[in-house]
């Protein structure tokens, strides 16, 4: 079933080429993206299935064995957040074509022929990192998603998403740089980028080579993953890119940095080094990441601290470098995919209603659009962690994981944790009381009309603001009864799932569990990915120095089975 | 493997003037910037893969010293996606160009949402 695995990367690959082919016909275009994502997520649902029960599924690409050649390897984390990551990649799409085709009649906003191929560059992107089985590949990767990111984000080209892509772009492209400084010197020290490879040959360098080499990968991937030193740019590009944008990007994107981190700290690094500075990372990327979330006066940039703030607790469970903290961190990480991308498309459907996400400017929502009050609290509370929601089941473990580590260090993150979740509470309560609870407020075009009318009786005036209120409340009453029914299908879908974790929450529990400690027991990954030079396994032993058969045989198997 | 001082200063040197670049408003800056740590990077992926020594032609000779493949391989990976992010920083200046005719980005042209709320919320 290995033939599976390249299927991932191969499918949305061959949906971008396609889509740009097609790029005159919108129709098209959508049918090709839509199947071919959905195709993924099908194969991912089977992968997964296999792997959890057979173990790591690994391929090398031509036949080029393992420590030479780019190997793809999906163990269970990888399956995981295939899985995970095309669900949102497949309702993002779907919230973005339906917000495209509603659009056109107000006016091309949305530039159809470019997000199709661009979208499923990044998803092609996205994939590839997490199934890499080398540094080079994972950097490629990186640089896939990147660039359709870059696309994404500028896409329109007006000033305000110039202004706002520029700084992204100039961080990522030197978070880059750095990563392949690291694979350079990682390579000159040791003479492979292959992870499974260098996991042995790591271990044998001086303490300080590996303390430089180390320390270049976490600052890479820490820019990536908006980890406290290094998120400032983030919540200044996030909110200015079209909904959808902003929903795929908060879903995935800081997460392939997260899964990077979790990948390199387990595999490559294992002793633990850094853990202080990490936890320490953590504290600060929780608590100042709220208190950011907190002086927001839009929902937008609210949430994009919100998203900084809670890559804290991803990375906490990380530093632990417990299999019980390594567990809770990975079923954080797909809860936090699901929820982070549910709020902002949530957040899409409220722009779409009330025509702003300008706190002082929103109210009255759940009067006019009771369907969006419930689509936005329901995601919402979860991020805050309120039981039964996932997001509680999520910090219980990690909390639990940090007490049972016992040391202060992670008592005072237990302790953050905890001080986070009640403050992302209140910004989450603080942004419903406002747009939903709350009497629509006047608006500014009224105040300026109110100055001219101040020669008329206060009455009048009363009146008038109620008439207008009214007014206002209708429209966006009458925005929400037009909601495209894709985008709200899409949201609902993210959220459905989303909740899927808290009910199926044993169940998966279970898987990351498995995960986590295929993490923390290194052989199973590094002897699945070393010694599958031999598809057949009976027989292999003997045969194992003679490379060049094994090269000869591979490329012919691999393509018996693709066919 | 000996360290070539005069190498080393070259990377050091691409990377710094590089990396100042790169923090500037002016988006030509920003380009030449990254072309130029791009270069640092590369030359440090060659030096890697042994410095002066030819490229591996055919078989190796007895006692012929080659340098490693595998880190022109990473080099020649590493221009193409150079280039093509050349490429697309080369369109987003034009069109920043064309906006403000001006290569320097915007001065304090702020998203939406904090605009808004400095302004009070001064237009629909």
């Amino acid at each position: 079933m290995t033939w599976l695995l390249p299927m991932a990367i191969i499918l949305p690959m061959t949906g971008a080429a396609l889509t740009l082919v097609a790029s005159r016909r919108p129709r098209v275009q959508r049918a090709i993206s839509v199947s071919a994502i959905s195709l993924q997520l099908l194969v991912e649902l089977v992968m997964l299935f296999q792997v959890d029960r057979n173990g790591p599924m690994v391929m090398h690409i031509g036949g080029w064995t393992a420590p030479l050649g780019v190997t793809l390897v999906a163990d269970d984390l990888a399956a995981l957040m295939l899985v995970v990551s095309t669900i949102v990649s497949l309702a993002v799409l779907i919230y973005g074509i339906s917000q495209g085709i509603a659009d056109r009649e107000v006016g091309p906003e949305v530039p159809i022929s470019i997000f199709h191929p661009t979208f499923l560059i990044l998803v092609t992107g996205v994939s590839n990192a997490f199934i890499a089985g080398d540094l080079f590949n994972l950097f490629v990767s990186f640089e896939i998603l990147l660039t359709a990111s870059y696309v994404l984000l500028t896409s329109g080209g007006t000033r305000e998403r110039l202004r706002a892509g520029a700084p992204y772009i100039v961080v990522s492209l030197l978070s880059s740089l750095i990563f392949l400084v690291a694979i350079a010197m990682i390579y000159a020290a040791t003479g492979t980028v292959n992870m499974a490879d260098l996991s042995g040959k790591l271990a044998v360098l001086p303490d300080g080579i590996v303390a430089v080499l180390q320390a270049l990968l976490l600052v890479a991937f820490g820019v990536k993953a908006a980890v406290f030193p290094m998120s400032l740019w983030l919540p200044d590009s996030y909110p200015s890119a079209p909904a959808p944008v902003t929903a795929v990007f908060a879903g995935l994107l800081t997460k392939v940095g997260i899964y990077a981190i979790i990948r390199v700290q387990t595999l490559l690094f294992p002793t633990g080094s850094y853990a202080t500075l990490l936890m320490i990372a953590a504290l600060l990327t929780m608590v100042i990441g709220i208190l950011g979330a907190i002086s927001q006066s839009g929902i937008k940039r609210m949430l994009s601290f919100t998203l900084i703030s809670h890559i804290g607790y991803m990375l906490f469970g990380v530093a632990l470098a417990s299999e019980t903290g390594l567990s809770a961190a990975i079923y954080y990480v797909a809860h936090h995919i699901l929820v982070q991308t549910a709020l902002f498309l949530a957040v899409g459907l409220i722009e779409r209603v009330a025509g702003t996400t300008v706190l002082a400017r929103l109210g009255g929502l759940s009067a006019a659009a009771p369907m969006l009050a419930i689509l936005f609290f329901i995601p919402a509370m979860n991020l805050a962690g309120v039981p039964p929601f996932s997001g509680f089941l999520g910090k219980v473990g990690l909390f639990e994981a940090g007490v049972e580590d016992g040391r202060v260090l992670a008592l005072i993150l237990v302790a953050g944790g905890a001080l986070t979740s009640l403050l992302t509470l209140y910004a989450i309560i603080r942004v419903w009381g406002r747009a939903f609870w709350r009497p629509v407020p006047e608006m500014s075009g009224l105040t300026v009309e109110s100055d001219a009318l101040q020669t008329e009786s206060g009455r009048s005036l009363a009146v008038r603001r109620r008439v207008q209120r009214e007014t206002q409340r209708r429209r966006a009453a009458e925005n929400a009864s037009h909601l495209p029914i894709g985008m709200v299908g899409a949201t609902t879908a993210v959220i459905a799932v989303g909740l899927l974790l808290t009910v199926a929450a044993g169940p998966i529990y279970g898987l990351t569990d498995r995960a986590a400690a295929g993490l923390s027991d290194r052989s199973n990954y590094v002897d699945a990915v070393l010694d599958s030079g031999v598809p057949p396994p009976p027989g292999a032993t003997g045969t194992t120095d003679s490379t060049g058969t094994n090269g000869s045989t591979d490329p012919t198997d691999s393509t018996g089975d693709g066919g | 493997m000996t360290t070539d001082l005069v190498l080393a200063i070259t990377i050091g040197g691409l990377f710094a003037c590089g990396v100042y670049l790169m923090l500037s408003r002016n988006l030509i800056r920003v380009i030449l910037g990254f072309l130029l740590a791009g270069h640092g990077v590369n030359l440090m992926l060659l030096s890697v893969g042994g410095g002066f020594v030819p490229p591996i032609v055919g078989e190796p000779a007895n006692g012929q010293e080659v340098a490693d493949p595998i880190p022109q391989a990473l080099i020649l990976t590493s221009i193409v996606i150079t280039l093509a992010v050349a490429t697309f920083l080369f369109a987003m200046a034009y069109r920043n160009y064309i906006l403000t005719r001006d290569p320097e980005l915007d001065d304090e042209l702020e998203p939406d949402e904090v605009a808004d709320a400095e302004l009070g919320a001064g237009e629909e």
